[in-house]
This record gives structure tokens, C-alpha cells and sequence, in this order.
């Protein structure tokens, strides 16, 4: 909301500075988004007269002025405006002057070789209006060498708040006036409405049939007026703030907007056929807006139509049809009631905002359609001569009386401040609040914002300064601080810091993918309707396409090892589920002298990083099971997942199918997995104590053992029954050589497997170990493997 | 006596000029065997009477020792020259590089969460979450805001086209949601933070259709305002880990809170760059919205609104993370730039906590 400061001092008597209205607005709630001070910007152009002007020796279309600046030597000045002569009386911008509608800074510089020592400028270079036939003409007598914003009256600074969707009262010059009055910064000068006297009936039948979209159509019609360009004080005004001038008519509705909240409309009576009359649309209808473009209406839109047509989107914007012209000599004059709630869903139904709109759905003053008439009225008649019909005050708008009961206690309850009774009573009563004594609060009309105790409070607070609240220390429990972290808070933590310590890098993608990627990963269970842009449309299934896309990035980018993870949810049919994913792609360690050639990352990479995340996690890695991979994103053969358990799959890892990759655009091999958080069994709590330390007496002592078995055979098997196979001696078996080759028979392969046997009280002796080695090669038998000779 | 000079001097002489391990190895022999001139004086004691015996043994036996203990160190010292000439052929160059392990890092939007969440523990704030695909009951209605509310339209929302139990679906527009979540499944008193990814349909410079924000809510007896104030200045100086940090709030609108204050922290210019704090300000940025829970939303979650009041805050992380740690823009917090997450992230072991200072 942009109003000037001239136009805030017609409501506002005050002898408060600027900065001290702009510190207050804040203060009370109004923030200030910006002040333009345009003596400011146009302050270095100085009125300048043209001495002489000669054709430019090189150049038809340019002149060569010389200018009297009312300071020194005359100067020679460069011009192609066609009216530039002398005896002119314009505006000069000296060398080092910004030009704001040029955006350029002024040298001295020569134009076809002839020197130019600033610029006559136009209305247009200095952003006052569009106007750019010419330089600008003063009056004669304007005096030479002053400067030209004071001498033109440009120096009313243009402030700009932000208003905050609760203060439609605000959204007019007055309202704001009305809260800078309450926070002392002087007086609310008297509102002077006038007396229109009817001097015939109004010969427009004014109804509503919309009781609920359009409780109260006040209008009347004023005859006999001539529209022309509004004077020059209100286009002023509205060019101030942003609004283009269009004709006295329409002006003055705009700037009572502007001025008191309150929007109105205006026909041209020469267009109505018969009566005005709020009513729904019927299916079918449509209407030409003053924007240009159609709207298709229904039954729940509220429209001001008559017999022949509608003529506006009620509350929100006019029609062509039925706009005033230059032509107009019989206006109608609407001032209405519409339904907040109402105004809101019309205008998201039809996409379409308007300053009507942004004040009626917020909720008008219903108490001031009467007033706002009569203003109107008369700055039509006095602007556009006429003469006025009675006015019509068709339905009632809601003006039921809004009281609450107040405790002046709350204040100090609610806001930690103290404020004495006297003075919350004459906060209230500046803002126009009627307090009885035993505290029943009357709201005022326009504040239909407030509608309960804490409203009050917050009133009270803001006026009399919420920086006066005094800081209250939040009563502390005593001792240190307790734990307050979740344990699949602690999870996340740990496997986040995990990753990171083991060279991977945390990523943030976006929650969203295309279809085609998430078509890619089965599909996601919800799809958005309005989504920003098709790349992000439906919720990710898995965290893969996200990292694979930003992997693909980095790669174009040059990166030569690429590991990159995230922890995030993916956001299933029954449930988001947090769930870490990693890709790993490019080298896993460069070429180098002790080496050799770079090593591609591999499908055992990321075994290792799902379970060094799962162990970090505290999932009981000991006890996985290594199962095939369920999703088709992998490669079949190069891909699986750890269960707890058949059912229960903690992780999926692999090497990337190379159709997943080349639906990414991605070369070469892509390794990843995810980790689902959330199928970790939770550890139990069992207090800090460890068990007692008690560690075996005697030293372990390892003995290898080479089976061969058949090729598709898998190595966990073999691993699995040696292991078990004495479950007293032996505490690990650990795989540690796969060969095929010389030696082993085709469709076979040697696995070697180193046992570590722990004695309990006593050494082994031979025959125990010979025992053992029974049983190793038993259990290895039994699953179809033979010892190598 | 003159015999045992001269045999000293002899065999430490030789000892001394002893070149190798092998001429040492034949010192000993000469200078100790069994042939030496040692063992033959050694055993001349056996014929000696016992007063002779008493003044001759411990020459002999020094002289015995001492020849000993210098052919030892001078084999000791051999030994040791070759040792050295040995690993004077061994060098190797350890200019060259050595295998590198990977660096990896955590995001910033993550350690800043980490940050929060400690910083809040003193406070004695739990960490509470919710989901992201949110009903529009918990996202707007049970927090004041009706359907044809303007604050609605300004929410920019994602919406879902399927219903649940006849509720809108939609991607939760603020973290507010989990306040009702936290207020309709536990029993006050009530102190939580909530961070958490947040969604609104809306991409320039400074704004992501995705973003983070935090929201904190307190809910218990005799609550204020000035507890709100008290709570973001503290959490706001641990965060920026100054002292000389002004807030200044102003009097704002959200349909949950009432009275509701936006909350601006004072920025200092240097090297052209706003830098948090400084007693006084070169100017203000708006950091978070505030308020005192409105009594309607306490309500609407079951609660007695004249037995239960409180507070409610929210407050973007990334801007936090930019806003401390220097970003400038959003939009690269979520690229996955190896580059930018190596050059803003955090090492593994960079874990905030109240000892060290949260701020890595």
C-alpha cells in the first residue's frame, strides 16, 4: 500500500518528521517496504533556459543549444527534441546527473563531433510520466537556475507498507493515519462528510437478489456530468502511487479506495437497460472484464448485472460494456457490500486479484457505505459538475454491534507487560474502540478483525510498543540439560556422520522428480496437481533419481569420483519413510605411482558402505542375510539386499542396471543403495553397564581350509556351515581367497576360508583339532562342497 | 703390574683399531679366548697364596671386564655404522604423494539442524517431527486459517488431487502442522522444536519450491510474551555465538498466533557483506514470524485455552545456514555441487555440541 505524505497529513495532523512516521509505522505493525523521495532522485535538475539553438552541423534532426543555467558561462548542449528552440524554458541535467528513465549517468561527451555539456530532458527521462515528444516546457517565468522537483512540488516522499492480510482498515490512507494518531504522532483530523441532497429520484432501480454475496447496494446516480482528465492534484496523487490516471470518473473511485478503504464503481447509465441488481450468475453467463479478458461465471459467483447482461464481477472488477467514457454524462455510482468469504472464492475460482478484491475480501467498514457514497458524490460533482439523484440503500449490510468482555489483567498475562487500565482504555479509544466502564469492549465497524481477548492484547501491545515487552527468562529444570534427541533422531545422526566419515558427500535434493524418473523407480504413490514445473511432479519413490540426476551433474562437471548420499524420506502410499541413499559413481581411487591404473567403484563398495551405515546404525550385521535385490533398478546379477530375517530388508545395494543409467543420461557403471531407516529394529535399552571383561585364557589358533564348489554356489553358504559346524570351538571363519582356474575343475571354484578356533580351559590337543577339521569338512560337504586335495 | 698396563694398552689399542665386525669378532678371540694372555693370567691366580690372590684377582678381573666391555661397544659402535650405511641405501622419496582417502562432508542444512537441536536441548526443547504430505485440516484449519482465509491463497500450495478420510491432501506449506500433531498426542507442558523440509510453489532467487524451516512451540502455564522474546534472543546469540546480537520484533499478522511479531536481527556491514549482530545496527533482516499461540488453535487441539497459553515461532534453516555461514544462494542447497557441498559442508566430526561451541 503506497500513499504520500502529503496525501497521510490530510488525515493526519502532525509535526512528526518523516523518519519519525516511517519508525512508528513499523513499530505499530505497518511495515515500511520502501520510501521514494523524489526531491531526492530529481534533486540535481535545475530549470535552464535556451539561449540559442543552431542546426548541428552534421546531424539534421540535432540541435546545438546553448543553455543558461542561472550559474556561470552559458552551455553548449547537444538536443534531438524537436520542440527544443530558444526562449525555451526546460529542465537540464548537468554532466554527473543520474537519469533515472534512462538509467544512465551524464558526461560530457561529443555527439557527432560536437561537445555536449548535459541534457535537456523529457518527462519521460525523469519518470514522471510517459511522455517523450519533446523536451519539457515550463512557463516563462519560471525561474532559471532553481531546481526543478521543489519548484514543481515533486517533493511528497511516496511511502510504501506492507499490509498484513488481518488490516483491511489500513488498506486505505485514513486507517493508517487512524493507527499513527493512537502510537501519539498527533491527531485524527475530523472526517467531513458531506450533505448530498437528492434533487430526483434516481432513476435506476437498484436491488440486490443476493442477500448472502451482496448484503447491502447502496448507489445513486449523478446527472449531467463532464469526464475529462482528472485535475492535476488527483493524477498527481494516483501517479504517485503507482496508478495510472484514466478519467475524472474512474479516478475518483480510485482514489476513495485509496483514501478510505473503500472501493466503488462506476457506470455509464446510457448502457443500463432497465434495473441494477446484485444477483448470482446463471450457468453460461460470461463477462468482458475491464482487463480485457472473458470470464465464464456461475451460480456461485455474485454479479451486478441488469436486464440485458452482467456488467461486473461483483466486488472485484467492472465490465467493458458498461465503463464510463469521455462520452458519459449520466453516471451510476456503486457502493456495495460483499461478502468476504464469498469475494475470496470467486476470486481463486477465477484466478483474478484486484486492489477490490484485496480490500473486499479482507472485509470493508459496513458502516461506511453510506459515507463512502457521499464522498464519492460529491468529488464527482465538484470535479464533473451534475447533478445528484437521491440515493438508493438497497439491503443491509452487516453491521451488528461486536462486543467482548475485556480483563485488563490479560495484558500482563498474555504479553509479559504491564500497561495500567487508564492507558489501555485510551489505546483503545484512539483507535476507535468504545470502552463502558465495567470494560465490555464495542469494536469498531471496521475492525472486523478482532473478535476476541487476545486481539485486544495484541492492540494494546503494538501501540504502546512491543519493544517494551521486558525479556522473561523460560523457567529452567534443574541440572543439566536431559537428553531430548528421538532414537530414530539418534539413527539419523549417526549414520549421517558415518557416511560423511567414511568420503561421502551429504546432498539435499528436491522431494519431488518427473514422472519419467519416478517411472523409472515403479512409480510414485502421489503425484501433485499443481505442480511448478513437470520436472518436479510427483514425490519420489526412492532417493535414487534425486542423487543419480546430481551425480550425472557433477560427472558433466568433471568430477572423476562421485560419492554422494542423502538421507531423506520417500514418500510411499502408506508412509513417508526416512530412508539413506548413496550413488557412487566415476573412480573409486585415481590412477597413482603405488597402484597403478584407476579402480572403478564396484557393486562390493557398496556392500560395504550399506554396511558400514547399517553397523554405524546399530542394526546386527552379524546376523544379515545376503538375498537377492528385489528392485528391477539394478543390474540382476550384480545387485542384493540384507535382510533380517527373510522378510525384513534393511538394504538394497548394487550396480545400477545400465537401462536405470541411460534413463538418466548417465554413462558408464553407477553403483548405489539405501538404507531404510526405519526397518532397523531399535536397540534395546540396557542401561550404560557393560558386561565384565573376560577375555580368554588361552590364544586362539587358525587353521585354513580350500573347498571346491559349484561356481553358482554362494560363498555365505560355504561360509555359514563352516562356521557352524562347531559351534563350541569355532568363533570365525573368514572367506579369504576365491579362485578358479588351473587346478579346479571346470564349472567350479576353490574357496579358501581361514577358521579361527578359540581353546576354552585347555590347549587343543592334536586329535581334538583333527576332530574339528571332521566337522568343518562334514558341514562343508553337506552343502555340496569337497575339500581340495 | 707393568704386565697388565702393557696388556691393557695393548688390547685396547687393537680393540680400537678394530675396522669391521669380523676384526672385532678376532679382537675377541685374542684379546678373551682361551689362548689369550687374560686367561693365561687368569689362571696364574689358581697358584697364588691367598693374600696375593686377595690383591691380584680384582686387577686381573678389571682388566678382564674392562677389555670386554670396550671390544662390546666398539662392537656396538660397528654395528651401528653399519645399520646406518645400510639405511643410507634404503632411502625412498616421500615427496610422493600418498593414497588419499576420500573427504566427505555433511550438508549445511543438516548441521545446522544438528545445531538447533542442541541449542534447544538446553533449553529444554524435544526434537518433534510430522509428515510432509500434510491434510489441510492440520495445515490450515486447526491453525485458524478457513478456506477462503487470503492467508491461504498467499501460502502458494501444492495440492495433491487424492483426499483422506475426506481431507484435502497437500505438501505442508510452514512446519506448523506439527504443532498441532505435538498438541493433539501429548499432554502439555509442551516444549518442542520441529525442523523439517517445507514446500510452496514459488522459485526465484531467494525462494525454492522446497526449503527448511523450524518451528518451536511452548505450551504451559502462565506463558508469555516476554518468554518469547527471552527464548529468541537467547537462541539467537548461542546461534550466531554473539553476545552483541539486537532483536527487534514487530507487530505482524499469522492467523495461529496472536499477538504475532515478526522478528528482525541487526546486521553490521563489513567488506560489503551483512554480517550478523554488532550493538549497532547498519540495518535489519528479518528472520522469523512469532507469536502467542492463539487461543483457537490451542482449542482446536483439545486444550483448555484459559489453562493453556504459549508460544510459537518459525524460522527458515537455510537462511539460518546462509545468514551464518555466508551462502548467498538457495538455490545450490540443493544441486548437490561436489564442490559447493565440499566448500559449505561440514567434517563428520564436526558435531555441535554446547562445550565446543555449536558453529563449526
Amino acid at each position: 500500500m503506497k500513499f504520500t505524505l502529503s496525501w497521510l497529513k490530510d488525515h493526519l495532523d502532525t509535526q512528526a518528521g518523516l523518519d519519525e512516521i516511517l519508525v512508528a509505522l513499523t513499530q505499530v505493525g505497518l511495515e515500511v517496504e520502501g520510501v521514494e523521495d523524489p526531491a531526492a532522485r530529481l534533486g540535481a535538475f535545475r530549470i535552464a533556459r535556451v539561449l540559442t539553438a543552431e542546426r548541428h552541423p552534421q546531424a539534421d534532426k540535432l540541435q546545438v543549444l546553448s543553455v543558461d543555467t542561472g550559474e556561470g558561462e552559458p552551455l553548449q548542449v547537444v538536443c534531438g527534441a524537436p520542440n527544443a528552440r530558444a526562449g525555451l524554458v526546460g529542465v537540464f541535467g548537468a554532466p554527473g546527473t543520474y537519469v533515472p528513465g534512462l538509467d544512465v549517468t551524464l558526461k560530457i561527451a561529443a555527439i557527432r563531433g560536437v561537445e555536449s555539456r548535459g541534457m535537456m530532458c523529457s518527462m519521460r527521462e525523469l519518470e514522471l510520466s510517459d511522455a517523450h515528444e519533446g523536451i519539457i516546457e515550463l512557463p516563462a517565468d519560471a525561474p532559471v537556475g532553481a531546481s526543478y522537483a521543489e519548484w514543481a512540488g515533486l517533493t511528497d516522499p511516496v511511502i510504501d507498507v506492507a499490509i498484513t492480510p488481518n488490516r483491511q482498515d489500513c488498506m486505505g490512507v485514513r486507517g493508517i493515519a487512524r493507527d499513527l494518531a493512537a502510537a501519539g504522532l498527533g491527531e485524527l483530523k475530523p472526517l467531513d462528510i458531506p450533505t448530498i441532497r437528492g434533487a430526483f429520484p434516481c432513476p435506476v432501480e437498484i436491488r440486490t437478489d443476493d442477500p448472502e454475496g451482496c448484503p447491502a447496494f447502496f448507489g445513486r446516480v449523478v446527472r449531467g456530468v463532464k469526464n475529462g482528465p482528472s485535475p492535476e492534484w488527483l493524477a498527481n496523487r494516483l501517479k504517485a502511487i503507482g496508478q495510472r490516471p484514466i478519467s475524472a470518473l474512474v479516478d475518483i473511485t480510485n482514489y476513495v479506495m485509496f483514501d478510505h478503504g473503500r472501493p466503488l464503481h462506476v457506470y455509464d447509465v446510457a448502457t443500463l437497460k432497465g434495473a441494477l441488481v446484485a444477483r448470482r450468475a446463471k450457468a453460461g453467463e460470461s463477462v468482458l472484464a475491464l482487463n480485457g479478458k472473458s470470464y465464464a461465471l456461475d451460480p456461485e459467483i455474485t454479479v451486478i448485472a441488469d436486464d440485458a447482461q452482467v456488467h461486473d464481477i461483483g466486488g472485484i472488477m467492472g465490465g467493458e460494456h458498461s465503463g464510463v467514457t469521455e462520452a458519459t454524462t449520466d453516471v451510476l455510482i456503486e457502493c456495495a457490500y460483499f461478502t468476504p468469504e464469498n469475494i475470496a472464492r470467486t476470486g481463486q475460482k477465477l484466478g483474478l486479484t484486484s486492489d477490490a478484491r484485496s480490500r473486499f475480501e479482507r472485509g470493508v467498514d459496513p458502516a461506511f457505505l453510506g459515507d463512502g457514497l457521499a464522498i464519492a458524490t460529491r468529488l464527482v460533482q465538484d470535479l464533473c459538475g451534475g447533478e445528484a439523484s437521491d440515493a438508493v440503500e438497497a439491503g443491509e449490510p452487516p453491521l451488528a454491534l461486536r462486543t467482548l468482555k475485556f480483563d485488563t489483567g490479560l495484558t500482563e498475562r498474555l504479553a509479559g507487560l504491564a500497561v495500567s487500565p487508564d492507558r489501555q482504555r485510551a489505546i483503545l479509544a484512539a483507535l476507535g474502540f468504545k470502552v463502558d466502564a465495567g470494560w465490555t469492549v464495542l469494536i469498531p465497524s471496521w475492525r472486523r478483525d478482532v473478535d476476541g481477548p487476545a486481539d485486544i492484547v495484541e492492540e494494546i501491545v503494538r501501540i504502546e510498543g512491543i519493544d517494551k515487552v521486558p525479556s522473561t527468562p523460560l523457567p529452567r529444570v534443574d541440572g543439566v540439560a536431559r537428553p531430548t534427541a528421538t532414537p530414530a533422531q539418534l539413527v539419523e545422526r549417526k549414520v549421517r556422520r558415518a557416511a560423511a566419515a567414511r568420503g561421502l558427500n551429504e546432498a539435499v535434493t528436491w522431494s519431488f522428480v518427473s514422472e519419467a524418473e519416478a517411472g523409472v523407480f515403479g512409480g510414485g504413490a502421489w503425484t501433485l496437481a499443481n505442480p511448478i514445473s513437470e520436472e518436479l511432479k510427483v514425490m519420489r519413490p526412492s532417493l535414487l533419481p534425486g542423487l543419480i540426476a546430481a551425480a550425472k551433474r557433477n560427472a558433466d562437471r568433471g568430477a572423476a569420483s562421485i560419492r554422494l548420499f542423502e538421507i531423506g524420506r520417500r514418500y510411499l502410499a502408506d508412509a513417508e519413510r526416512p530412508t539413506l541413499g548413496f550413488v557412487l559413481a566415476g573412480d573409486r581411487a585415481p590412477r597413482s605411482w603405488q597402484a597403478g591404473r584407476a579402480q572403478a567403484f564396484d557393486a562390493y563398495d557398496a556392500k560395504a558402505e550399506a554396511l558400514a551405515i547399517l553397523a554405524a546404525a546399530g542394526a546386527p550385521v552379524d546376523r544379515l542375510q545376503v538375498m537377492e535385490a528385489v528392485s528391477p533398478v539394478y543390474h540382476p546379477g550384480r545387485s542384493a539386499t540384507l535382510r533380517l530375517g527373510p522378510k525384513t530388508v534393511l538394504a538394497e545395494f548394487g550396480e545400477l542396471h545400465p537401462g536405470t543409467a541411460r534413463a538418466f543420461d548417465v554413462e558408464g557403471t553407477l553403483i548405489a543403495g539405501e538404507v531404510y531407516l526405519d526397518a532397523i529394529p531399535a536397540k534395546r535399552a540396557s542401561g550404560h553397564m557393560r558386561t565384565a571383561f573376560a577375555p580368554p585364557a588361552l590364544q586362539p589358533v587358525t587353521r585354513d581350509f580350500a573347498f571346491l564348489v559349484p561356481a553358482d554356489r554362494a560363498a555365505d553358504d560355504l561360509v555359514r556351515a563352516v562356521k557352524g559346524a562347531d559351534k563350541a570351538a569355532i568363533v570365525d571363519a573368514r572367506l579369504f581367497d576365491v579362485f578358479t582356474g588351473a587346478g579346479v575343475p571346470e564349472g567350479q571354484k576353490s574357496l579358501a576360508i581361514e577358521v579361527t578356533l578359540q581353546p576354552g580351559e585347555k590347549s587343543f590337543t592334536d586329535a581334538d583339532l583333527q576332530a574339528i577339521a571332521a566337522r568343518v569338512v562334514a558341514a562343508a560337504t553337506k552343502i555340496g562342497a569337497t575339500l581340495r586335495a | 703390574m707393568t704386565d697388565l698396563n702393557l696388556i691393557r694398552s695393548k688390547l685396547l689399542s687393537i680393540t680400537e683399531a678394530a675396522d669391521s665386525l669380523e676384526a672385532i669378532e678376532a679382537v675377541r678371540v685374542t684379546a678373551l679366548g682361551k689362548a689369550s694372555e687374560i686367561a693365561a693370567l687368569m689362571k696364574t691366580l689358581g697358584g697364588m697364596s691367598p693374600e696375593e690372590r686377595q690383591v691380584q684377582a680384582p686387577l686381573i678381573q678389571g682388566l678382564r671386564t674392562e677389555v670386554a666391555d670396550a671390544i662390546a661397544a666398539r662392537k656396538a659402535a660397528l654395528e651401528g655404522a653399519a645399520l646406518e650405511a645400510r639405511l643410507a641405501t634404503e632411502t625412498i622419496d616421500l615427496t610422493l604423494p600418498a593414497a588419499s582417502a576420500p573427504q566427505g562432508s555433511v550438508h549445511p542444512v543438516a548441521q545446522v539442524m544438528d545445531e538447533l537441536a542442541e541449542i534447544f536441548a538446553d533449553l529444554g526443547f524435544a526434537v518433534a517431527t510430522g509428515p510432509e504430505i500434510e491434510d489441510d485440516w492440520h495445515n490450515f484449519t486447526a491453525l485458524n486459517i478457513p478456506e477462503t482465509h487470503p492467508a491461504r491463497a498467499m501460502h502458494d500450495t501444492f495440492y495433491f488431487p487424492d483426499e483422506k478420510d475426506g481431507k484435502k491432501m497437500l505438501l505442508r506449506t510452514h512446519t506448523s502442522p506439527v504443532q498441532i500433531r505435538t498438541m493433539t498426542s501429548q499432554e502439555p507442558p509442551i516444549r518442542i522444536i520441529a525442523p523439517g523440509r517445507t514446500y510452496r510453489s514459488d522459485s526465484d532467487a531467494t525462494h525454492t519450491p522446497m526449503f527448511h524451516q523450524v518451528e518451536g512451540l511452548v505450551i504451559d502455564r502462565g506463558i508469555t510474551l516476554g518468554h518469547l522474546k527471552w527464548t529468541l534472543e537467547t537462541f539467537v546469540k548461542a546461534y550466531f555465538e554473539r553476545d552483541d546480537i539486537v532483536l527487534r520484533l514487530r507487530p505482524s499478522y499469522f492467523p495461529f498466533t496472536e499477538p504475532s511479531a515478526e522478528v528482525d536481527v541487526g546486521y553490521t556491514l563489513v567488506d560489503g557483506r551483512r554480517v550478523v549482530g554488532g550493538a549497532e545496527p547498519d540495518g535489519w533482516m528479518e528472520i522469523l514470524g512469532s507469536g502467542m499461540v492463539h487461543p483457537r488453535v490451542i482449542a482446536a487441539c483439545g486444550l483448555d485455552p484459559d489453562e493453556w497459553q504459549g508460544f510459537a515461532f518459525g524460522c527458515g534453516i537455510d537462511r539460518l545456514a546462509m545468514l551464518k555461514y555466508g551462502m548467498d544462494d538457495l538455490r545450490a542447497f540443493f544441486d548437490g555441487d561436489l564442490r559447493w557441498l565440499r566448500h559449505y559442508g561440514f567434517a563428520a566430526l564436526d558435531v555441535p555440541t554446547l562445550s565446543a561451541g555449536v558453529g563449526a
